[in-house]
């Protein structure tokens, strides 16, 4: 097999450049193969983050010539002989060093969402829920957290300044599971409006295209989120049943760690 | 000394996987302050691969079935050196613990009846597995990870913690460090409870992720812990083993449960050459008998590619031994025979998208290429069935990395539900403990001297690379302690360990204390060849066949070394292997097992794992 050549950018929060690396290539390798064999054989100190090497947990997000993808799900054949090739860190989330992001943005906004609360079981003590209900709850379940929705968003992506009033994808997917939930008896759609920042999002789709679990997040999870957000605050009837059912409980979020 | 970031709690539990969420959610329920140490980002552990399902006699399918079966096939699936209260516990409580699953929100697949739906898997009499098409672990990581934030417990993520720190009777915290500082930390404890999971990262071929390197049951050891039955070591018959890139990545055992029948390259259905009297009765004999099982489950016995994992991994190695292999030395996986297209998409997305992306086979229409990939210990730290503690004081251990539960070999399916059971159990017993207990005085001498080990990587005159001592330390256990055992091997393999520990010591690191996977990995080794040594040494001592264990010079099984644990333990620094006496399962729970042991002799074929071939 011949060599493969890529261009790593390395660096951290100060700044840093893309180094080309040549190693041995080896039929069926995907972009993650070439970054460990670059850290066994010529930069042991090459940071990256993974885990399962199988695109189920969503760890070695990446930007490869420019495209938000898994590492461990890009082949290396899909490019041809010759190619420029660059592996760059997911660009919306601040650098902590060459490939590896502070993506803790995503774990603060998770803790802000009212958490799921059941419905009182059938009067035999189970739970029934019939397939065709769950499935579509099950396509937003299939989500990996690997955050490349939210790399791609350009409502986040090249303004910081959003960042503190959008959620981003990846949490309108997450809130749209918990509503549709049939069994959900939680309220979040004032708070979809108010402070995760729904509104920002004028539907371009690129989170849909960029997702490795084909989740169709415009369509199916931020589009029905915007109807019902219209319907419960535009609807006057539905919005003056909320005002006197008020069934929303007030939610604290979770502090952060105590020191 | 250098300085380290202190933090103080009544329980700090080691691991975000599932038994360590599902502890830690008991141990905040119950009142204990609770901290979640987990090396990756949070949601990322080792449990969000599973694929199957969750066992549990919730009898949804089967109304017949019920704790007592399902006891009986984890005894028996485990050739019955399983801990018997463990058995016991799990499957009285599995059940409860899918359905809180359900309470915190998990979406399974459903029956017609609007319930639970459950599939087959090897070795469960009943079809038993709650799943959610093949990501069950991904819905129940999620599920718990949610739980767990929505009560506000504290995550420290991406944070190492790498010795447990002792006042010579009892667990007083641990030590570590931030993986994205490099700075180091520790934490006080009134009680630690392990949930770090296995070791398959010692292996070249293993469906394991990075995180798989020992920590826990490395830890557990230096505290003075007690580990049992670390020879016992599950390979999982189906691996990918094409392209090289993917080899040993699993594919779920949900493709057989769901009609996938294993061929050699001659297209004979060869597992009904390979039943072992022990499993006879429950067996089909004939292809006729089994095709009509997927139809008729009540009036034929099932097929026997779902026999027990460690049954079909010897079968699939001794067809490639025989020459009847494919062309990169596995065997073929079919289910695009029985199954349609839409099916296979529904029941097994992952797998179509897995094999599709990343090997370009498209299951709807083609054979898999599999073979055996290690994929689970069923060794590790001994524990109290009932609270999930170590035999040292303050110490709780909980899933893969605790022992007894599994016996000589584990069921598909009993991993994600012992993770439930027994995570709960740890973190109540540990919340308990912690109410019982002063706060602990930390050992600044000990801990000093921990933090200098966390350090030295970075001193000079250092001259190994650790990337190449893991890559042969995973040769090492390939070649040497894999699926088929004998003694001069497993003499090499600890000879080679003793150099390979040689020249861990030696591990250099360059650049900064920043994000350093080298100096992850180099602190790493340590673990991972401390606890292979426990492992080759376990091996070397139990002189016959059982479960996940078989040896080519004592290919039997034998009565004596049924009624026998071997326990490693670390004292003045010297591993020590001995051999105990299990617990003796009563009678009325006895009576539930049968009156036949598993004997005879076990097929050992080649002695190095299929998938081991060309690299």
């Amino acid at each position: 097999m011949p060599d493969v050549q890529v261009w790593v950018w390395r660096g951290d929060a100060s700044g840093g450049d893309f180094l080309p690396y040549k190693v041995a290539a080896d039929e069926g390798m995907v972009v993650l193969d070439v970054v460990h064999r670059i850290q066994a054989e010529k930069a042991p100190d090459l940071a990256v983050r993974w885990n399962c090497k199988a695109g189920k947990c969503g760890s070695c997000s990446a930007e490869i010539n420019g495209h938000p993808k898994l590492m461990c799900m890009t082949r290396m054949n899909e490019f041809p002989a010759g190619e420029h090739i660059t592996v760059s860190p997911v660009k919306t989330f601040p650098v902590i060093k060459d490939l590896v992001t502070d993506v803790s943005f995503n774990y603060e906004k998770a803790k802000t969402i009212p958490p799921f609360k059941p419905k009182p079981k059938d009067p035999d003590g189970k739970r029934r829920m019939y397939q065709e209900d769950v499935e579509r709850v099950q396509e937003f379940h299939k989500c990996i957290e690997c955050f490349l929705c939210q790399d791609v968003c350009h409502v986040i992506r090249d303004h910081e300044e959003n960042k503190e009033s959008f959620s981003g994808p990846r949490f309108f997917v997450r809130l749209a599971a918990l509503e549709m939930h049939p069994l959900d008896a939680n309220d979040r759609i004032d708070l979809i409006r108010a402070k995760h920042g729904l509104g920002f999002c004028n539907i371009t789709k690129c989170c849909t295209e960029v997702c490795p679990e084909d989740i169709h997040i415009t369509d199916n999870a931020i589009i029905p989120l915007k109807e019902r957000v219209v319907s419960a605050h535009y609807d006057p009837l539905a919005w003056a049943l909320r005002r006197i059912r008020r069934k929303r409980e007030e939610f604290t979020p979770p502090g952060p760690p105590s020191a | 000394m250098a300085e380290i970031e202190r933090h103080e709690y009544d329980v700090v539990v080691v691991g975000a996987g599932g038994a360590g969420l599902r502890a830690a959610i008991e141990a905040h329920a119950r009142g204990a302050k609770t901290a979640i140490v987990c090396k990756s980002l949070l949601g990322k552990a080792h449990t969000v691969m599973a694929e199957g399902g969750i066992a549990a006699a919730l009898g949804n399918v089967w109304p017949e079935d019920n704790w007592q079966v399902h006891f009986r096939d984890t005894m028996r699936g485990g050739k019955l050196l399983n801990n018997w209260r463990m058995a016991q516990l799990h499957a009285q409580e599995a059940p409860d613990r899918v359905l809180e699953l359900e309470e915190w929100g998990a979406l399974f697949d459903r029956t017609k009846d609007g319930l639970i739906l459950q599939r087959d898997f090897g070795g469960h009499r009943y079809a038993r597995l709650a799943h959610v098409g093949d990501r069950t672990g991904l819905e129940m990581i999620r599920t718990l990870q949610d739980a767990a934030v929505a009560q506000g417990i504290d995550v420290f993520m991406e944070c190492t913690l790498r010795h447990l720190l002792t006042d010579g009777e009892r667990v007083t915290g641990a030590i570590g460090y931030w993986r994205q500082s490099g700075k180091l930390i520790a934490f006080g404890a009134k009680a630690v409870v392990l949930a770090t999971g296995g070791v398959g990262k010692a292996w070249r071929v293993t469906s394991n992720s990075w995180g798989y390197t020992g920590d826990g049951i490395a830890m557990a050891l230096e505290a003075g812990a007690d580990l049992i039955d670390m020879e016992m070591t599950q390979f999982h018959p189906t691996g990918m083993v094409w392209p090289p890139s993917v080899r040993g990545l699993l594919v779920t055992e949900g493709v057989r449960g769901d009609g996938g029948t294993l061929r050699n390259k001659s297209g004979e259905r060869f597992m009904f050459n390979y039943i072992p009297a022990f499993f006879r009765a429950d067996t089909a004999e004939t292809e006729k008998e089994a095709d009509a099982w997927y139809e008729d489950k009540r009036n034929n016995r099932r097929t026997p590619d779902l026999l027990p994992r460690d049954e079909v991994a010897r079968a699939i190695n001794s067809e490639v031994k025989a020459g009847r292999g494919t062309e990169h030395g596995g065997v073929f996986l079919d289910i695009a025979t029985r199954r349609s297209a839409d099916y296979i998409k529904r029941r097994l997305p992952s797998m179509y998208h897995q094999f599709k992306e990343l090997a370009d086979v498209d299951i709807t229409k083609q054979q898999m290429e599999i073979g055996p990939t290690l994929h689970y210990i069923m060794g590790g730290i001994r524990v109290d069935p009932d609270t999930a503690a170590a035999t040292v004081s303050g110490l709780y251990a909980a899933g893969e990395v605790a022992a007894g539960m599994h016996g000589a070999n584990r069921l598909g399916g009993n991993s994600l539900s012992d993770l439930l059971v027994f995570g709960r159990r740890a973190g109540e017993a540990a919340a308990e403990h912690a109410k019982r207990t002063r706060a602990p005085k930390i050992d600044d001498a000990q801990m000093g001297a921990f933090a200098q080990r966390i350090e030295a990587p970075f001193e000079k005159g250092r001259d190994e690379n650790p990337y190449k001592i893991h890559s042969e330390l995973q040769d090492t256990m390939q070649e040497l302690v894999g699926i088929i055992r004998r003694r001069d091997e497993l003499e090499e393999g600890l000879a080679r360990l003793d150099r390979l520990r040689a020249r861990a010591a030696r591990a250099s690191v360059t650049g900064s204390r920043i994000y350093n996977p080298g100096w992850h990995l180099a602190l790493d080794l340590e673990n991972l060849i401390g606890v292979s040594e426990a492992v080759t040494r376990s091996a070397l001592i139990r002189e016959e066949s059982r479960g996940g264990h078989t040896r080519e010079d004592y290919p039997k099984t034998d009565a004596v070394w049924g009624t026998k644990n071997v326990v490693s333990r670390r004292r003045d620094g010297r591993l020590t292997i001995t051999t105990e006496p299990i617990p003796k399962v009563p009678a009325e729970l006895g009576a539930l097992l049968g009156e036949d042991k598993p004997s005879g002799e076990a097929a050992t074929g080649a002695r190095t794992p299929v998938a081991a071939g060309d690299d």
